[in-house]
């Protein structure tokens, strides 16, 4: 019997869900007689296995439940909002009891006379005294007075008729066995519903009626052999296909079968080494066969354990409904993907966090229905709840068209709650400050309501997906709302990673946080830098904070000297850092092996796994490393955001060549851009068809002078900067090299003299800044073909960058290829502009920022033009995405792009 | 003496010391191979080995017992052991005989012995030639996974 129970527990808990979920849709559309036969018949089968286990008090409010459910059904009663809280109240009332049962094995004593007094006379469409609105809440206590809940059954008998079926008086609102059977003739079949559910439906209503020959075989197909007899019965196997689709398998057979599997694969690893290495031909036929078996195999297993993701979403319609309710705001959910599937252990992890925030977005994101109409918005709110594959992970998005987050009050907690301080709170963007909400100990909530605000959130949530090598990141828009983006990987038991060596040995990135990788060194176009000891590179011009992986990993080690080889740029939540390794071997699939307690605590590795070779190698963690690499070189300061704020401020400040060329005062060129500098002998300059060149490297050098082209020196030595962009080198010579500084740069756009961006201080002095590109130009052709064309005839470009810098410098080169360029220093001003129903016929910049704003649906049909390195992999959506440095490509891009809008 | 009431210890030799493991202990006896170092493991975890498809988390016996470090290329072997999900490998110099002994004739771990070694130590038997510390490898994984979690 406890068998019977414990599957009956089982059943009924899934079996409630849905009603949870078909419930609230049949409240939304009341015409949809399809979900509402649906929750009748569930209910009913509930009802029908209590009478079966004696579980009496279960049965009698599943059977009021069902009783007013049939007025519904009869059209007798209609379904408004007092009436469905009113069943969901007594299904929270069988989920109580249900819970009861299953820790104390038998019904916990209680009364639900009142309950039921109150669905029974709702279904009569009696006056109720008891006011039904004002309970909208389960009991959590069931009354302590003890009492039968037959005397419910008893005293009522005698109102309805006898049955002959059930030899007793019918219940208020029962329905005679004939009567149901018909009604299940009637209704459709339970195909329409989830195949799992399906198959647990327990066992039906007749299963208490002694005489069961009237049982049609539709309903005999729906149900279970197990929970009538323990599984020993065989399923029907004449009356449909379903019943025998689908079959229970305990979790550990499977998981059992996926050690299995990983095995075999790491042994067939370790055969395609040996076969790799060995001359011996024949083996390799039956090792092809062997590789792609285990592929299929593994797939096999891998599916076994997906899920779709709805099935953890499955009460999440119920939460809203009820958040709604309880806060008086009109709220619709929108699941969208609910087929993507999930390995189940992942699925069960991002249960709780998905559930916390949603109840986040109905208290604090959709606002009130008389605030959304003063915002000229529909009083309903809307939360889409998205669930998609993108490139070996899932995104899961949670969008509400609330009230977005207020940035000024995150700012202001964070203060209060010590979390920054002023001076790095001045520092950071938006989005980085939006990221509070992610600190522990942080809520926005003004006052703590029943559902959320309680200062637990956010950071559990993050916590929770960060455990499942996940990331959260979000984005909001004030009046507008909030996105909520997380990343999860497919499932944790086989990852791709990429395999890196550092110091001798070898380690295991996942692929999944690898952002990119960059070659850097003497030879490598990008160079370590270091201030103040850390380590910095320069990555589409912004600093990213890079530290050689095998110091991190010995931080007791010397370190030697400037390290060079690869840095593997890894994405933890909220921070972007890069790792220096010496080399960088290949992309493996690799089985993650956990780690023995006593490695468990080093925080920088995630587990272990075995190679081809048969060697072992340690898998990195992210999210530990990043929080290493934050405290080295900055004591003390162990948050992600100071290193933030340290990077905000480097960036700010550029290094800058100063040259003289052309008169006293000091010309200044950014230090980022000059491939080398020269000094070439004035007699190895010529003029060859009116342009200077130089022998340079066995190859001939076309120069500019910033000064002019009379102020080629033509003895002694002359001073050369040489550029090179997309192959080709062109040299700019000036009077002399000054100095190298560092400034924090303020550029003053515009000059009427070609050659020059604009001006800034540095060091105190109005400095010109040269314009590079101009010169290169000039270099090349001769003279630089300027199109002078009006203005009204130009394109009209949205050039898009939070860095300042990248910015000064794309501006001048795109209005200098005859653009109308309007300049957004970040996400926020182009959505102004996007919002203000501003035009523009390319929109050029940072390829993220472009991603979101398309993501948001601002200028989604403009042409999008992405100016980064390194972004090969999110060309969809681009036009082109273009180096910095290759400003003759990007132009020629441009045109295309422009030509095409 | 029934020789139900024998035990059977493997004796194994750390940094010139002898010991007994009883064999009841250990999983397997097994020649470790390219062990790989992990870094910033606590000192006496001398890294990971893949035995058979399985991750093996290999202790140093002689870090552990506080004896001076192994030369590279002193030879060692390793008993291997399971707890709970995990399988442990204890770095030895050495795997001599098995000898059956009554573990009614063990002594106790003389009391001025170093406690660390106390605590790692059943009882010591007096053979013909020297004396047989039996060494507690379930202590020494046990303890260790101990003080790590």
């Amino acid at each position: 019997m406890d068998e019977l129970i414990g599957e009956f527990l089982a059943e009924t808990a899934e079996s409630l869900d849905v009603i949870d979920v078909e419930l609230v849709k049949f409240e939304a559309n009341p015409a949809d007689r399809a979900v509402l036969d649906n929750v009748f018949r569930l209910l009913h089968t509930i009802k029908g296995t209590c009478g079966f286990l004696a579980l009496t008090r279960l049965e009698a409010v599943a059977h009021a439940g069902e009783t007013l459910l049939g007025r519904f059904r009869d059209g007798s009663r209609a379904p408004d909002s007092a009436a469905v809280t009113l069943v969901l109240e007594a299904l929270d009332r069988i989920k109580m009891i249900l819970a009861g049962i299953e820790t104390g094995g038998t019904e916990p004593e209680g009364d639900d006379r009142d309950l039921i007094e109150r669905l029974e006379a709702l279904a009569e469409g009696r006056a109720m005294a008891a006011p039904v609105k004002a309970a909208p809440e389960p009991e959590p206590e069931p009354e302590p007075e003890p009492g039968p809940a037959n005397a419910t059954e008893a005293e009522n008998e005698g109102d309805w008729g006898f049955d002959a079926d059930l030899g007793r008086a019918l219940r208020p609102g029962e329905v005679s066995l004939a009567d149901l059977e018909a009604a299940f003739l009637a209704t459709p079949g339970p195909q329409d519903l989830d195949d799992a559910h399906e198959a647990d439906a327990g066992p039906d209503a007749s299963a208490d009626d002694a005489a069961d020959e009237a049982a049609d075989d539709a309903w005999t197909a729906a149900r279970p052999a197990n929970a009538l007899s323990a599984g020993t019965a065989p399923a029907p196997a004449s009356t449909g296909a379903r019943s025998t689709a689908t079959i229970r398998v305990s979790v550990d057979v499977l998981e059992g079968l996926m050690t299995t599997v990983s095995e075999l694969v790491l042994a067939r690893n370790q055969m395609q080494q040996l076969v790799h290495n060995s001359q011996d031909s024949a083996l390799k036929g039956p090792l092809q066969r062997l590789t792609s078996v285990t592929a299929e195999l593994q797939d096999g297993v891998m599916k076994t354990r997906m899920q779709p993701v709805g099935d953890s979403w499955r009460k999440l319609p119920r939460i809203v409904r009820d958040a709604s309710q309880d806060l008086g705001k009109k709220i619709r959910l929108i699941q969208e993907g609910e087929d993507t599937e999930l390995d189940r252990q992942v699925l069960e992890l991002i249960k709780d966090p998905l559930t916390h925030m949603i109840r986040n977005a109905c208290d604090h994101g959709i606002e009130r229905p008389d605030v959304r109409a003063a915002a000229g918005k529909s009083e309903t709110g809307t939360i889409r709840l998205s669930a998609y594959h993108e490139g070996g992970a899932i995104i899961l998005k949670l969008a509400d068209d609330g009230a977005g987050l207020n940035a000024g009050r995150i700012r202001e907690k964070a203060l209060e709650k010590g979390l920054a301080t002023p001076e790095e709170l001045a520092g950071m963007s938006e989005a980085q400050i939006l990221r509070f909400i992610f600190a522990p100990g942080f809520s926005t909530a003004a006052a703590v309501t029943s559902l959320s605000g309680r200062g637990v959130g956010m950071d559990v949530v993050r916590t929770n997906i960060e455990q499942i090598g996940g990331a959260i990141d979000l984005s909001s828009t004030p009046g507008a709302g909030t996105v909520f983006t997380i990343k999860i990987p497919l499932t944790l038991a086989i990852i791709s990673a990429l395999i890196v060596e550092a110091g001798g040995a070898r380690f295991a990135a996942p692929q999944l946080s690898v952002r990119e990788l960059v070659r850097v060194g003497p030879d490598a176009p990008v160079k370590i830098e270091t201030i103040n000891g850390a380590h910095l590179i320069r990555l589409r011009d912004r600093l990213l904070p890079v530290a050689a992986l095998d110091s991190a990993l010995n931080p007791h080690a010397a370190a030697s000297g400037t390290p060079e080889g690869y840095v593997i740029v890894l994405e933890a939540p909220g921070r972007r850092f890069g790792l220096i390794v010496d080399n960088v071997i290949d992309t493996v699939e690799i089985v993650v092996k956990p780690l023995s307690a006593p490695l468990r605590h080093t925080g920088v590795f995630s587990g272990a796994t075995i190679l081809g070779d048969g060697s072992v190698i340690m898998i990195l963690d992210p999210n530990g490393l990043a929080q290493e690499c934050a405290v080295e070189g900055e004591s003390g300061a162990s948050s992600d955001q100071a290193a933030d704020t340290a990077i905000a401020q480097a960036a700010a400040r550029q290094r800058l060549l100063l040259v003289r060329a052309g008169g006293p005062e000091p010309k200044a060129v950014p230090v980022s851009l000059i491939t080398r500098l020269e000094d070439i002998d004035a007699s190895a300059i010529e003029i060859v068809d009116g342009r200077h060149v130089a022998q340079y490297r066995g190859r001939l050098l076309p120069l500019a002078h910033a000064a002019g082209p009379g102020a080629f020196r033509t003895e002694g030595r002359q001073p050369v900067l040489v550029f090179a962009e997309d192959g080709r080198s062109a040299g700019v010579a000036v009077d002399a090299i000054l100095d190298v500084v560092e400034e924090a740069l303020e550029l003053e756009l515009g000059s009427d003299r070609p050659g020059v961006i604009g001006s800034a201080i540095v060091q105190g002095k109005a400095t010109e800044m040269l314009d590079i590109a101009w010169f290169m130009e000039r270099a090349w052709d001769g003279a630089p073909q300027r199109t002078a064309q009006a203005r009204s005839a130009r394109p009209s470009v949205l050039l898009v960058d939070a860095d300042a810098f990248s910015r000064r410098m794309l501006a001048p080169l795109l209005a200098a290829a005859g653009y109308d360029v309007t300049v957004a220093s970040g996400l926020h001003e182009a959505r102004d502009a996007g919002r203000m129903g501003a035009r523009y016929d390319v929109l050029v910049g940072d390829p993220g920022a472009l991603t979101r704003l398309a993501a948001e649906g601002l200028f989604a049909d403009v042409p999008r033009l992405g100016v980064g390195e390194g972004h090969s992999g999110i060309l969809e959506g681009f036009v082109a995405i273009m180096r910095p440095g290759d400003r003759g490509g990007l132009i020629a891009a441009l045109d295309q792009a422009a030509r095409a809008a | 003496m029934a020789a139900s009431e024998l035990i059977e210890y493997v004796t194994i030799r750390i940094g010139g010391q002898s010991f007994g493991v009883a064999v009841s202990d250990i999983r397997e006896v097994f020649s470790p191979q390219a062990i790989t170092p992990v870094p910033r493991a606590p000192g006496d975890i001398a890294g990971l080995l893949n035995l058979r498809g399985r991750i093996v988390t290999m202790i140093d016996a002689r870090a552990r017992l506080g004896l001076p470090a192994r030369s590279q290329d002193e030879p060692a072997m390793a008993l291997g052991l399971d707890e709970g999900a995990d399988l442990y490998g204890v770095l030895v110099d050495a795997v001599g005989e098995v000898l059956r002994l009554d573990p009614a004739h063990a002594e106790a771990a003389p009391g001025h012995l170093d406690p660390e070694w106390r605590s790692l130590i059943r009882g010591v038997h007096r053979l013909d030639m020297q004396l047989l510390a039996i060494l507690d490898v379930r202590a020494l994984i046990g303890r260790r996974s101990a003080l790590a979690a």
